[in-house]
């Protein structure tokens, strides 16, 4: 194996580069030509060292975004650059080196480890087939298990059944850090856990980032949980990017209805501040056939003549502070009645 | 019951007494509910609060006998508008379900049956409960798909479950249960499987039939923010105990129970993205060996001896509140 020098591009150089990413699942049974775009033309950057979150509804793409990163499903169009290098490309480096440098946690944390196995070699798996020796791997799993905060001669020797749902997505998480990768996806990693263990692998989490110097790509649907953890968050509906900026920018002046919306429907906390009218109508539509134009649109209380005609584009960013907004409203001239003014 | 916990404003609609759940296998017993003890009036939605093993559910599903016979052993007493719920026979149990309680579930898509479609199903209940016909009864299941604010109901009522969204199933349970107008309504997580724009409408949906209706609600759920938008009072439960009760807005702003408090710092909501959450250590006990004292002293930091020795009894420090803590501080308001 090649010794790969750790930060090949530089600290300016975008970790992960996604252009234009798309998958397209056929639909069986279902009219000729049915296609679920789960994700249509996704573009993002990851930034060295950051953490960026990504929220969406069910169906908005964003765990088939995660696995499309992975090449866990075979993109059908676009291009991922991993620290400046083109993956899957001959001048580039190969879908397994990427895995090298990528892990990904999964939400159900009990399917994804294997019942047959003490969990200590589980974790062990990784480094071993990515070259070291069977010894070895089983130090770097003791290692991994410190790390996580798991007693190795405890905790090692169990079976996935013998462990609770916080113990069990500990293992998850010291198995993607066993092959020491730079980024880790977490995949709703924390959804399934009660509130306090909840708190508990966050915690974790953000130490484990601090001290092995990880990027994350965090994916919830808890919003609260991603302002916590997120130095930029993006937003999909519909398998598009309808928004992307920094956490405080996102939570404090959100540009695109469907932000405001979907930030507008958290729970109070407050019984004497009750939400008394949803805040938008309706469930989020079927990704077999979206809404012509902007596909928020049958639901936003701002739609227009132009949002039916027009796909909007979310634009270009220039680096990590860069706000944007895939909305007709953001758009001077753009032919909506709020479009913002340019002077 | 606990006088000090209710104030008889009106006769309770539901009252449960140290109310024991045992799930026994060969090879071992589990304890899921230890001695529940909580009352519900007419019109009064009651919440009770817990993470997973904390005897929620089974709680919920004890009020309508719905845990399987052979493994489970039940003690104690439930009254749900005079009927002893324990000692109903099964015609009277049928009589019960769908007709004066009625209960709706996490995952419609399960709860639903998917071979008959949604209007057959809603007037199924109606005609079992009404004696009325099916034309009668297909009139009323319109009527109740309107009352739910699904569109266009009336195509609707043709649909089979799998052709509904998420949010649209959840409606359709909701309006079968309402069908024979329940006095009590039993929710069991409601709104957790459904997306977040979804599930602020379903809950805005429910608090408005729940008044209109006036049903007394018992509604389980693990969300702090989903109790706030919906209880008048919280039940929060630990180890098939009820650590602490009473209404929402003083518990929330003044949690009494280390474990309710330890919940409520654990909860992300805007936290300091700075700072560690401050998250409760460990995790909850093994249903099967619970400790013979406070099931959260393990995990408490006020823990003392006294904590370890008997289950701390319920003190009342305050009209309407109730927490099983030896350690309580006196509040200044008792």
């Amino acid at each position: 194996m090649a010794m790969i020098d750790p930060d090949r591009g530089g600290p300016a150089q975008p970790l992960l580069i996604a252009r234009d990413l798309r998958k397209h699942f056929k639909v069986k049974g279902g009219a000729p030509g049915a296609v679920v775009r789960a994700v249509d033309g996704v573009s993002f950057n990851v930034f060295k060292g950051e953490t960026l979150g990504v929220v969406g509804e069910s169906g908005c793409g964003k765990s088939t975004l995660a696995r499309l990163l992975l090449h866990l499903i075979e993109p059908d169009g676009g291009e991922l650059v991993f620290d400046g290098d083109p993956v899957g490309e001959i001048r580039g480096i190969s879908v397994n080196a990427l895995r090298r440098q990528v892990q990904m946690v999964f939400q159900d944390s009990s399917s994804s480890l294997n019942p047959r196995m003490p969990v200590r070699d589980s974790i062990a798996f990784g480094p071993y087939v990515h070259g070291k020796t069977k010894a070895e791997a089983g130090r770097i799993a003791r290692d991994v298990l410190v790390k996580v905060g798991l007693k190795p001669d405890l905790f090692g020797p169990r079976y996935p059944h013998e462990l609770s749902g916080g113990q069990k997505q500990r293992i998850n998480i010291a198995r993607a850090l066993a092959i020491e990768p730079r980024m880790v996806i977490l995949d709703e990693a924390v959804s399934a856990l009660d509130k306090s263990v909840e708190a508990q692998v966050l915690n974790l989490l953000r130490a484990l980032k601090e001290n092995f110097n990880l990027t994350y790509l965090f994916i919830s649907h808890d919003l609260s949980v991603v302002r916590y953890i997120s130095d930029r968050v993006l937003v999909m509906y519909l398998g598009a990017v309808v928004e992307l900026g920094p956490v405080q920018d996102i939570f404090s002046r959100p540009k695109h209805p469907y932000t405001t919306a979907l930030l507008a429907s958290r729970p109070s906390m407050d019984p004497a501040r009750r939400i008394e009218e949803p805040p938008i109508t309706g469930d989020p539509p079927s990704p077999i056939n979206p809404p012509s134009g902007c596909r928020f649109r049958t639901r936003c209380p701002h739609a227009e003549a132009v949002c039916a005609q027009t796909q909007p584009v979310l634009g270009a960013w220039n680096d990590q502070d860069s706000h944007i907004a895939a909305c007709h409203m953001q758009v001077p001239e753009s032919g909506h009645s709020l479009a913002i003014r340019t002077h | 019951m606990d006088g000090g916990v209710v104030p008889t404003l009106a006769p309770a609609l539901v009252s449960v007494e140290d109310l024991t759940v045992r799930f026994v296998t060969r090879d071992s017993t589990a304890h899921a509910v230890n001695g529940v003890t909580f009352s519900v009036r007419p019109g009064e939605v009651l919440c009770i609060l817990g993470e997973s093993g904390s005897g929620k559910s089974v709680t919920l599903r004890a009020l309508m006998r719905l845990l399987p016979p052979g493994k489970t052993r039940i003690s104690g007493s439930i009254t749900v508008d005079g009927q002893d719920v324990l000692a109903l026979n099964p015609a009277a149990l049928r009589r019960l379900r769908g007709g004066l309680v009625s209960m709706i579930f996490q995952e419609p898509m399960t709860a639903l049956d998917p071979v008959y479609t949604i209007g057959d199903q809603i007037a199924e209940t109606v005609m079992r409960h009404k004696g009325v016909s099916k034309t009668v009864a297909l009139a009323r299941a319109l009527e109740l798909l309107e009352l739910v604010k699904i569109p266009s109901a009336a195509s609707r009522l043709n649909n089979y479950p799998h052709e509904l969204s998420g949010g649209l199933r959840q409606r359709a349970m909701i309006a079968m249960a309402l069908s024979c107008g329940p006095r009590l309504l039993l929710a069991d997580e409601p709104t957790t499987a459904l997306d977040a724009t979804v599930q602020i409408q379903v809950l805005i949906l429910l608090r408005k039939l729940q008044k209109e209706m006036g049903m007394g609600t018992i509604f389980v759920t693990h969300d702090l923010g989903v109790a706030s938008e919906i209880a008048d009072r919280i039940a929060v439960m630990y180890a098939g105990r009820v650590v602490e009760e009473g209404p929402v807005a003083d518990v929330l702003a003044n949690p009494l129970h280390p474990y309710t408090r330890g919940l409520m710092a654990s909860t992300v909501h805007g936290q300091d993205r700075s700072r560690d959450i401050d998250a409760i250590p460990g995790s909850p006990p093994d249903l099967r060996q619970l400790p013979p004292g406070c099931a959260f002293a393990p995990r408490c930091s006020l823990a003392a001896g006294e904590c370890l020795s008997a289950v701390p009894e319920p003190r009342f420090p305050a009209p309407g509140r109730m927490a099983r803590c030896v350690r309580l501080g006196v509040p200044a308001f008792a």
